[in-house]
């Protein structure tokens, strides 16, 4: 059933996209944004992208589909057909059938083209997959730009993170960790003299330690949540679904590669905590399906642009190593809308 | 008291062996891994079992995974978790089968070594134990009915919801018992909840409130 549903997607898809050729002409970027978004890849040539639009191989192979299991379900509904017009004659495909032997002789011929469409659904599929992959597909030089490019911004990145720890345990976990066996000093010198003094100080001793555990946990956190590895992508959106106050569906059924898992959820993050800061939103979900697709979503007051500098843009940056798309529909006035997915993880 | 405590950290292990001991419980089994965990829980069915998220083999939630199926297995099994860490999401699943007996406290608690005792003693008596962090998590402003509450009632719910009996939480607040109770008529009444006396219940009541009901306008 899924690739019925993926055929007639395609099909649909490709005539979408002979409208989108007319208009091309007339609104070129918007084009070419509308291409990548239904390709689902990454920048390429202008020529490579308009033959991709004037050939839409995926909606003759849905036609072609459709008719063969329309014919199919004629065929094996025939003596039913037969039998509510039997007085005159009915046509199927090319033989006319005029008696109701004829009518049944029809069904075998039905399920023969049923069960044949069902095995060409999956198979059209995959040949309008390579069709989008020939021609979309960056060419090994395009390739190697851009792998350049985003191995430099990983690596920027995880310095930049492994600074930010350094500093964080630096000022704060290690910094209270001083100021507590200060205390514990103090209170071992006092114990026989000021037993009580000694006492009072024990106590923050103690409270000290408290802050320095929490402020480890947080740190921990925000480097790799416990929660990440224990239950996966689906239940560490759950989980901050339930720390946030937002809404969470989650449908991804499967485990993905600790990297994968780790950028998802830590964007997922940052988008709630932007809907949260900024929107004004009374309602925020967020979602992740098999795809893998995450989705925030806010009822709020909209506006979000992806412009150099801007949190989403740095985001962006972060998922490209994973060939990762973030893109964003934020009309001014809400809702807002943002998707990322995660070209290797995808099923 | 007949206590189970599940404990990979043997320094925290033999630790809480020792101070169970000296406060009078009695530690039938001292476990160190998960497998076989529930199956231990429910054949000795101690009168409560203090066990850590994370055991062998797997270092994932064992223990709480094990605290549930023991649940299921004998209804109102009272367990008290024990983390390195608090996940509001986990408390939710704690309080889910709805009965009392449960507790889920950060590990460094058991520093405060007179009220770790009390708190295991009062989820061994089927009230609830959870700690401070977890309840402000839980208690987000943006849960329904939650800003309607005025900032002492919120003071009040926040210590109710620890699993503390009214005479707590007017020590600590510093208020008199009379005034919490008003305070808690109040913000059950706010919460749309019915009444209820019964200390562990009202505690269940308002924490699945709170974590379950999505967020309102």
């Amino acid at each position: 059933m899924n690739a019925v549903v993926r055929l007639l997607r395609a099909g649909w898809e490709g005539l979408f996209g002979l409208l989108l050729l007319v208009a091309a002409p007339f609104a070129m970027p918007r084009v070419r944004k509308r291409v990548r978004r239904l390709a689902g890849t990454a920048p390429t040539s202008l020529w490579r992208e308009l033959t991709w639009l004037a050939t839409p191989l995926g909606l003759l192979l849905a036609v072609f589909w459709l008719d063969l299991a329309l014919a199919g379900l004629m065929g094996v509904g025939m003596p039913l057909l037969f039998a509510l017009e039997g007085d005159g004659e009915l046509w199927y495909q090319w033989v006319v059938v005029d008696d109701l032997a004829g009518a049944f002789f029809a069904v075998p011929v039905g399920a023969l083209m049923l069960w044949v469409a069902w095995r060409l659904a999956p198979r059209f599929v995959r040949a309008e997959a390579w069709r989008t992959r020939r021609l979309l597909a960056p060419s090994l030089a395009e390739r190697v730009e851009w792998l350049t490019e985003t191995r430099s911004a990983a690596l920027d990145a995880s310095a930049l993170e492994l600074r930010r720890i350094e500093r964080d345990l630096h000022d704060g976990a290690q910094a209270q960790l001083v100021a507590l066996s200060l205390q514990l000093g103090m209170a071992e010198d006092m114990l026989d003299r000021d037993p009580t003094a000694a006492r009072g100080l024990l106590l923050e001793a103690r409270a000290g330690a408290e802050a320095a555990m929490a402020e480890l946990r947080a740190l921990v956190h925000g480097i790799h949540p416990p929660v990440l590895s224990e239950r996966g992508l689906g239940g560490a959106l759950e989980a901050l679904a339930v720390r946030s106050g937002v809404e969470c569906e989650v449908a991804l059924r499967r485990r993905l590669p600790a990297p994968l898992e780790s950028a998802l959820y830590f964007t997922a993050v940052e988008l709630v905590s932007n809907a949260l800061r900024h929107s004004g939103a009374s309602h925020i979900a967020v979602t992740v399906d098999d795809g893998v697709v995450l989705r925030v979503t806010d009822d709020g007051r909209g506006g979000a642009r992806v412009e150099d500098g801007s949190g989403l843009r740095g985001l962006q940056r972060r998922l490209a190593p994973f060939d990762g798309v973030l893109d964003v529909s934020s009309p001014v006035g809400g809702p807002t809308v943002v998707t990322v997915e995660l070209a290797c993880a995808s099923s | 008291m007949r206590v189970v405590v599940a404990e990979d950290l043997s320094l925290l292990r033999d630790g809480l062996t020792r101070m169970f001991d000296a406060y009078g419980f009695e530690v039938v089994a001292a476990l160190e891994d998960g497998a076989g965990l529930v199956e231990r829980l429910v054949e000795l069915r101690p009168d409560v079992a203090v066990l850590d998220v994370r055991l062998p083999p797997t270092f994932t939630d064992e223990g709480l995974r094990a605290a549930i199926e023991a649940r299921r297995a004998v209804p109102g099994l009272p367990v008290l978790i024990l983390s390195q860490y608090v996940e509001p999401l986990y408390a939710t699943e704690l309080l889910s089968d709805r009965s009392g007996g449960v507790g889920y406290l950060l590990k460094s608690r058991v520093g405060d070594v007179r009220e770790f005792v009390e708190s295991v003693r009062r989820v061994a008596g089927g009230g609830t134990a959870f700690d401070p962090e977890v309840v402000a998590q839980l208690l987000h402003p943006r849960r329904t009915g939650f800003d309607q509450l005025t900032p002492r009632e919120r003071e009040v719910l926040a210590v109710m919801a620890e699993g503390r009996s009214n005479a707590a939480i007017a020590d600590r607040l510093v208020i008199t018992e009379k005034s919490v109770s008003n305070h808690i008529n109040s913000i059950f009444a706010k919460l749309d909840l019915p009444p209820s006396d019964e200390d562990h219940r009202r505690v269940l009541a308002v924490l699945t409130h709170l974590a379950s009901s999505p967020p309102g306008p």
